[in-house]
């Protein structure tokens, strides 16, 4: 009866085809299918070529200046002498800072807003404050460090302040890789661990942190990546564009042998540098800037590679 | 029905559970748990038996808005272990747990056995190891780990792995030990291995075991208790539950007649 | 009982030990709830340095002025400040780019979620997360150095400062963001919904255009928003191609300044705290900062909505 209703209603409404219509329709449907395929992989193979002929554009034309040179050369009013050495200097010690004040700040924040919190709207608006800092354009925070750190604080326009300005921005990513790493840790482990009577801070400190480790490195090392790279903020708060001389060493010959004066030091780092030397006329100083760019792209890779290698081997290697 | 030779290590006494949505998840349940004995907690899925287990060392504790109504009286001290003030990290200490899945921590053999003598904030390096080798034999599994103890415990076979997590919650000498249906995720051989495990631990201590499976809680234990939509309908020894329950649901869900 | 009992201490010594305990493990717990804080301030911070600077400002130019006159020359004798030249740099620059990165990364994530090889798929996400990674200054000096003068042998007239090369880069830079998160929004959509079109006799693109990417609707256009809001805020490759002048154009041929590129043009010189050419960096930054921020707001409700649903 079913049968005889289907075949009614077909006749009424749609023409059967016969079987060599269907064929040739799956034919056309299965031509568009390999027209789409196509169009996709040309596009991409189209958008990777593109990046990469610009990469390798960058790397020929600051060819002759990567030589040993360019990193112990400072600054100069002549391209042909122009290095990056106080520039690579700023940007270790700069990141230094960085590091010191994100990582524990983001890690500690990311453990609370996963093991802590309490589900409540002050959770919420925490958590919304996180998710929204992330997308706030980099030179709004080169303006809050200008207002904040440079002008409230009377830090000045120096090294702590380029750092803790790179800090508050690479914030967020350390704060997102912990929570993703920490919620990959099955609850079974954490009831393991609470049965045999281990406190909560015991749990993070001995279990929680120490198997998320791998997923916060990583997250680190991206937040390094793109503070390293981070241009705008580092001009509002100051960032010199040339500067002959380095901040005092961190580690001296008297006792107590540390000296932290390098924090009050004036700056310059990789990115501006090469953004000052590309804001020059000469084509001369558009080879130093190509140059700056090729080291400034193989660190950032060479870091973000890293970062993404280790996430793979931490997904291949999770046996929970 | 209870001898009166028969020590009471715990007790639950008129036991309400309430998960944070609200859920009545135990209604009045009450339970003695004997001494060097197995009481076995059987019941159809759902019906409240792992909730039960869990309030014995308040895992219920780690989730926000769930309540208890009623006292677990642990003896001979006599303490209430749901009481407020009474600590959940020290109840845990006392009542250890072995868990559905085996989960072992990312970690060594030797570090699994001995966390928790270092969260007691034992030192002595030799007395830890001393305690480690008493829990592994006392686990049965010494003899197949004792050269690798260095080992990731991930690289052990799921039976083995739970043998370890029963190591690692006997090393702090628990007075009780609940097993949360500690064979479901092993293969047969591996589940008659830590049956006469639990066999031979009830010497030490008193265990608490859920488990879905009948004919188990009819080899392994002493006591067992029929639970059903969060009500003890039965509790007797185990021998008069499986030949002649004195309730009609009892004996419905032990025929196989539902469940 | 056990062999070796392990020693408890007496009561009054354990109650002693559990108090300490419980008191450490709460101090940890504020510790990190203050940490979880800075977030919070964090934004505070931005607003209140945005508000109380651009405060300043609007004491000397009336609001109507800032949204309304076609002029933006602070700098000058002249001195105006209408807002509207560098919302048109910045939009003129973001709708190029958004042109390059919305189709060309839409049918990359299609391409890649439905059509790809697992192997290809494996390899080509990792080499686009690497490529979000690159510094912004870079893509400054492509759109500077190489494509604005590919583009001058085609337009001949073609300032060395336009928009138009900047939008392309930018788009460039932007596309490996939107491919990945469209992907991932693809990805997300379950397997038998899949298997359902299929089972029915249809194509994988079939299946794609008519079962995948409606399911993933919301997940796609989030992708979109957040390229937008990343366009809006992008500054160095702005700043170092397409121009500095702040003019009313939405020519992509001419060079203009957008809000960005105005900000790091005051920056670099040496403008006096508190003077009115300070304060204005802060009234662009505001307006830069409401309109990120409304975007951001808009790609996670879009966002979350698509996570609810799977």
């Amino acid at each position: 009866m079913m049968k005889e209703n289907m075949s009614n209603s077909e006749e009424s409404l749609i023409k059967p085809k016969t079987l060599e219509e269907v064929r040739a329709m799956i034919k056309s449907h299965k031509r568009n299918d390999f027209i789409f395929s196509s169009i996709g992989l040309l596009t991409i193979i189209f958008a990777l070529l593109t990046l990469l002929i610009l990469f390798v554009d960058l790397v020929m034309d600051g060819y002759p200046k990567l030589n040993y040179e360019f990193f112990t050369d400072f600054p100069s009013r002549r391209a042909a002498h122009a290095g990056i050495l106080s520039a690579w200097v700023g940007s270790s010690l700069i990141m230094l800072v960085t590091f010191v004040t994100a990582v524990p700040m983001g890690v500690a924040t990311g453990v609370y807003l996963e093991e802590y919190a309490p589900k409540n709207w002050f959770t919420d608006i925490i958590e919304i404050n996180v998710t929204n800092l992330a997308g706030v354009p980099s030179i709004i925070y080169g303006l809050l460090a200008l207002g904040l750190f440079v002008y409230t604080f009377h830090l000045g326009q120096t090294i702590v302040t380029a750092g803790l300005t790179l800090g508050l921005l690479m914030l967020p990513i350390v704060i997102v890789s912990t929570r993703e790493a920490i919620r990959s840790i099955p609850v079974a482990i954490r009831e393991a661990a609470y049965a045999v009577g281990a406190t909560k801070w015991q749990v993070m400190l001995h279990h929680v942190i120490q198997y998320s480790f791998g997923g916060i490195l990583t997250g680190i090392i991206i937040g390094m990546a793109r503070a390293l790279g981070e241009t705008a903020p580092i001009i509002t708060v100051g960032a010199l564009t040339f500067i002959a001389f380095l901040p005092p060493a961190p580690l001296t010959s008297v006792p107590p042998f540390i000296s932290f004066e390098w924090l009050q030091s004036g700056f310059t780092v990789l990115p501006i540098q090469m953004f000052s030397w590309l804001s020059r006329p000469e084509h001369a100083f558009h080879i130093n800037a190509a140059a700056a760019g090729a080291v400034i792209i193989m660190l950032t890779l060479l870091m973000n590679g890293t970062a993404i290698w280790l996430r793979y081997r931490i997904r291949k290697n999770i046996k929970w | 029905m209870a001898q009166n030779k028969l020590d009471i290590k715990a007790e639950a006494k008129n036991l309400n559970f309430f998960y944070a949505d609200g859920t009545k998840a135990l209604k009045n349940v009450s339970l003695p748990v004997y001494e060097n004995k197995i009481t076995a907690l059987i019941g159809p899925s759902g019906c409240g038996k792992s909730t039960f287990l869990r309030c014995f060392n308040r895992m219920h504790d780690l989730y926000p808005g769930n309540r208890y109504d009623g006292q677990i009286l642990l003896h001979p001290d006599n303490t209430n272990v749901l009481a407020k003030g009474v600590d959940p990290i020290e109840v845990r200490m006392r009542i250890s747990m072995v868990f559905q899945k085996p989960n072992p921590f990312p970690k060594s053999i030797y570090e699994n056995v001995a966390y928790g003598l270092r969260v007691r904030g034992e030192r002595s390096k030799s007395a830890v190891d001393d305690k480690v080798e008493e829990a592994l034999k006392g686990a049965s599994l010494w003899n197949e780990v004792k050269n690798r103890l260095q080992d990731l415990a991930f690289n052990l076979s799921g039976g083995q792995q739970q043998r370890l997590c029963i190591a690692r919650a006997l090393a702090t000498d628990p007075e009780i030990m609940l097993f949360d249906e500690p064979t479901s995720a092993l293969d047969p051989i591996a589940t008659v291995n830590i049956e006469e495990l639990m066999s031979g631990l009830k010497n030490k201590l008193s265990i608490l075991v859920v488990t879905h499976n009948m004919q188990q809680a009819a080899r392994i234990s002493d006591y067992t208790a029929y639970m059903y939509l969060g009500e003890m309908i039965e509790f007797d020894a185990t021998d008069k539950i499986f030949t002649n329950p004195s309730k009609k649901e009892t004996e419905d869900y032990i025929t196989g007649k539902f469940g | 009982m056990a062999t070796t009992q392990l020693k408890d201490p007496p009561i009054s010594k354990r109650l002693a030990k559990n108090i300490k305990r419980n008191f450490i493990e709460r101090v940890i717990e504020i510790i990190l709830m203050f940490s979880a804080l800075t977030a919070v301030f964090i934004t505070l911070g931005i607003v209140y340095i945005l508000v109380s600077e651009a405060a300043g400002f609007f004491k000397d130019v009336s609001v109507y002025e800032f949204l309304t006159s076609r002029q933006w020359s602070p700098l000058f004798e002249d001195a105006h400040y209408g807002i509207l030249p560098l919302v048109s740099g910045t939009l003129t620059t973001s709708f190029i780019a958004l042109g390059i990165a919305v189709p060309i990364g839409t049918i990359a994530a299609i391409y890649l979620s439905e059509f790809a090889s697992h192997k290809a798929r494996e390899t080509v996400k990792p080499i686009l997360e690497l490529l979000v990674g690159v510094p912004t200054v870079v893509f400054g000096y492509f759109a500077l150095l190489f494509v604005t003068p590919i583009l001058q042998k085609i337009i001949p007239d073609l300032p060395t400062f336009n928009m138009l090369g900047a939008g392309i880069v930018m788009g460039i830079m932007i596309i490996p963001y939107i491919a990945s998160v469209a992907e991932d929004a693809m990805r997300a959509v379950p397997m038998q919904m899949r298997e359902g079109s299929y089972a029915m006799g249809a194509t994988k693109f079939q299946t794609a255009i008519r079962v995948v990417t409606p399911a993933a609707t919301s997940g796609i256009i989030a992708a979109y928003i957040l390229g937008i809001s990343r366009a809006v805020g992008e500054t160095m490759v702005v700043a170092i191609a397409a121009g500095q002048q702040p003019t009313l154009t939405f020519n992509p041929l001419e060079g203009a300044a957008t809000i960005t590129a105005y900000i790091v043009q005051v920056a670099m010189g040496d403008l006096p705290h508190g003077s009115l050419g300070y304060q204005s960096i802060f009234a662009a930054g505001m307006v830069l900062f409401v309109l990120t921020f409304l975007f951001n707001i808009l790609g996670h409700m879009a966002r979350k909505r698509f996570a609810e649903r799977y």
